[in-house]
């Protein structure tokens, strides 16, 4: 028998554990990150064709960008919990981790695939698309830090729901839409005072935002989480 | 029975003060309106307007509440009630982004704009729809019920986010948004006369209680199928 | 208290249809439960509540004679060898045991995973991916995965599926030794598939 360890520590550990194995899996496999770089690229080609050459203004690119960020998600974050349905490792899980230790685990999994997403779009974006200029670098920078935070947030949550369920991929976005508009709002919002060059000040209000809905929907799905997965 | 009957009088009265009593410059009888500039007969979808979009609102909280009920209790009639005030969520949220577009058309000239308010109910009309893709993509009623509860408990605690949002977001063309100029329309709390308020609440509690008599037909109804199915 | 597992009144359904009803069943330290009934009588279900992957719609699973426990040490109490529960097959046979460690809360110990792979005949392939073995040896990495951490319950479905007569010999040494040491149930079609039990749930008459 090992020693006993404190149980917050084994909690610890196995929330890791749930999180390096997604990640080690991730790395050998190569799905979703494959599908997500692809994903990214193509939107990112389709934008420049139909802009043929002309740009569009900074609020019109301003939203675009977190456009293709949520698609962007909406085509990877879900596979965390997908993959445990179709594979039926579920179960697995179930019988030995703790549900709240599977859900920071699998969180902090699309915490990093989502970071992972954000900055290849942001960066593709800003190297292709012509007018995308942002005057306010800290808004920026701040902008997609908790952006993408709250996108990975509210997508985990949401991605538990629907591996439940049939119709997975269409799903996703459906359900998501709703519960990510606020976050999608504010966003598109701050990016443009970035773009405008508006003092970090301005942006205030919206960090507000932002770090509550993240605040919010981390502690409501901790409670929630446990009635989706379990049977 | 006699419930029943009563209510049908109250809204048939209610219906007929909206649409019948006149609408007059100078009122000078308790059944005349008067015109507000800019309004005049439009005025009258205001008792039809709000109470449905309220509606629309109390419905959802009512199928949360329910749902949160059916994650306690795990009582299948918490969900059944709870997909019924969905339901006829759904059916007046319809209505009132309808009833608005309409609204918007003759008022400001188009049926959509992406005002606040017109924004707010086309956001509850995706959650609707979103409710019952979800719970037609779940077989397993149990689970069905859970996932559905759960969803609309997160886009309930969403949902108050829009109201700190919007406003720095967009001014409204709404009566009572921010950026209204006085004289645009009637605030209703400030500026619709004592007889017009009178119709109005009565309309808003006819509303509320013909919604509360189709929620508990529905509910039975759908108790009945329920009991049906378990003996077939 | 010596260790107990029992049932009080327990029932599943699913949509409305009664998979079973008032199932009162108990097994103590050193004895066996045989869980038996047609293909579909819902012996997978009740090793599911059992193990408390599946919540029963009526009644309740108790076990006694443990103290309190935190919630890791309750679902190390079971171990479970099924055909419906999954290994990691990208993982190899080493890494998926180090890796159901760590989601026990645990540190997992590389030399007594390889004598416990010695045992059950997988240490040569304890490196390669798991994808890549035969149905017996993926059936006798779940009985290692399924001891790793010494349950005191161990519950085995179908416990020869996919086995040689080599593999069937390991399964009663292990068996055997479970009734030792704590409780075993086997849900089974084939009576023979253990030596002796002294505790019975019929599945047959209770749909």
């Amino acid at each position: 028998m090992s020693a006993r360890e404190s149980v917050a520590a084994r909690w610890i550990r196995a929330a890791l554990a749930v999180f390096l194995k997604d990640w080690r899996s991730e790395l050998r496999t190569r799905y979703a990150m494959s599908a997500l770089v692809m994903f990214v690229v193509t939107t990112i080609s389709i934008i420049l064709f139909s802009l043929g050459g002309e740009g569009a203004s900074p609020e019109v690119l301003a939203g675009m960008l977190w456009v293709v960020i949520f698609f962007a998600a909406m085509s990877g974050l879900s596979r965390t919990f997908v993959m445990e349905e179709e594979r039926g490792t579920g179960m697995t899980l179930q019988l030995m981790t703790p549900s709240g230790a599977v859900f920071a685990g699998k969180l902090l999994f699309n915490l990093a695939l989502g970071a992972g997403l954000t900055l290849l779009t942001v960066v593709l974006y800003a190297l292709f698309i012509n007018g995308f200029v942002v005057r306010t670098l800290s808004i920026f920078l701040v902008t997609i830090a908790l952006g993408s935070i709250g996108l990975a947030a509210a997508s985990t949550i949401i991605a538990a729901i629907i591996a439940r369920a049939n119709t997975k991929g269409t799903l996703y976005p459906v359900l998501s839409f709703p519960i990510l508009l606020p976050l999608l709002m504010t966003v598109i919002n701050a990016t443009r005072l970035a773009a405008d060059g508006a003092p970090f000040s301005e942006a205030a209000g919206e960090f507000q935002v932002l770090i509550s809905y993240i605040v919010v929907v981390i502690t409501v799905s901790t409670m929630l989480f446990d009635y989706i997965w379990k049977d | 029975m006699i419930l029943r009957v009563l209510l049908g009088i109250l809204l048939t009265l209610v219906i007929v003060a909206a649409l019948g009593l006149p609408i007059v410059q100078q009122p000078q009888h308790w059944y005349e309106f008067p015109s507000i500039p800019g309004l005049e007969e439009k005025a009258r979808i205001i008792f039809f307007h709000v109470p449905t979009a309220w509606l629309s609102v109390v419905a959802f909280l009512t199928s949360m509440v329910f749902g949160i009920r059916y994650l306690r209790r795990k009582d299948p009639e918490d969900d059944l009630t709870s997909a019924s005030a969905a339901g006829l969520g759904l059916l007046f949220c319809v209505l009132a982004t309808v009833t608005g577009a309409v609204w918007a058309k003759f008022n400001w000239g188009s049926f959509w704009n992406w005002d606040p308010r017109e924004t707010s109910i086309f956001v509850l009309l995706l959650i609707y729809g979103a409710y019952f893709s979800l719970r037609s993509a779940v077989e397993v009623e149990e689970k069905r019920a859970t996932l559905s509860s759960v969803y609309s408990i997160l886009a309930a605690v969403t949902v108050p986010f829009f109201i700190f949002i919007m406003p720095r977001i967009m001014t409204g063309l709404h009566p009572g948004a921010a950026g209204d100029p006085d004289g645009a329309g009637p605030v209703i709390e400030f500026k619709m006369s004592p007889n017009m308020r009178v119709v109005f609440f009565s309309s808003l509690i006819s509303f509320t209680l013909l919604f509360i008599w189709l929620l508990s037909l529905r509910v039975r109804t759908a108790r009945l199928e329920y009991h049906l199915q378990s003996k077939g | 208290m010596a260790l107990q597992l029992s049932t009080h009144k327990l029932g599943k359904s699913f949509n409305r249809r009664i998979v079973f009803r008032d199932v009162d069943a108990h097994v103590g330290e050193g004895e066996t439960l045989m869980i038996a009934g047609r293909n579909g009588a819902g012996k997978s279900t009740l090793v599911k509540i059992l193990c408390g992957v599946l919540s029963p719609s009526q009644g309740r699973v108790v076990v006694e004679g443990t103290g309190k426990l935190n919630e890791f040490d309750r679902k190390g109490l079971f171990g479970l060898v099924a055909p419906y529960l999954q290994v990691y097959d990208e993982f190899s046979a080493m890494e998926n045991l180090m890796l159901a460690a760590s989601l026990r809360g645990e540190r997992g110990d590389r030399s007594v995973y390889a004598g416990l792979l010695t045992r059950v005949v997988l240490e040569p392939n304890r490196a390669d991916p798991v994808h890549g073995f035969s149905s017996g040896m993926k059936q006798r990495l779940k009985y290692a995965l399924a001891l790793a951490h010494h349950p005191r319950i161990l519950i085995l479905d179908e416990p020869m599926a996919n086995l040689d007569a080599d593999g069937m010999a390991i399964v009663r040494t292990i068996m055997r030794e479970q009734r030792s040491r704590g409780i075993l149930v086997v849900a089974t079609n084939d009576p023979a598939d253990i030596d002796a039990h002294e505790q019975k749930v019929n599945l047959n008459e209770r749909s």
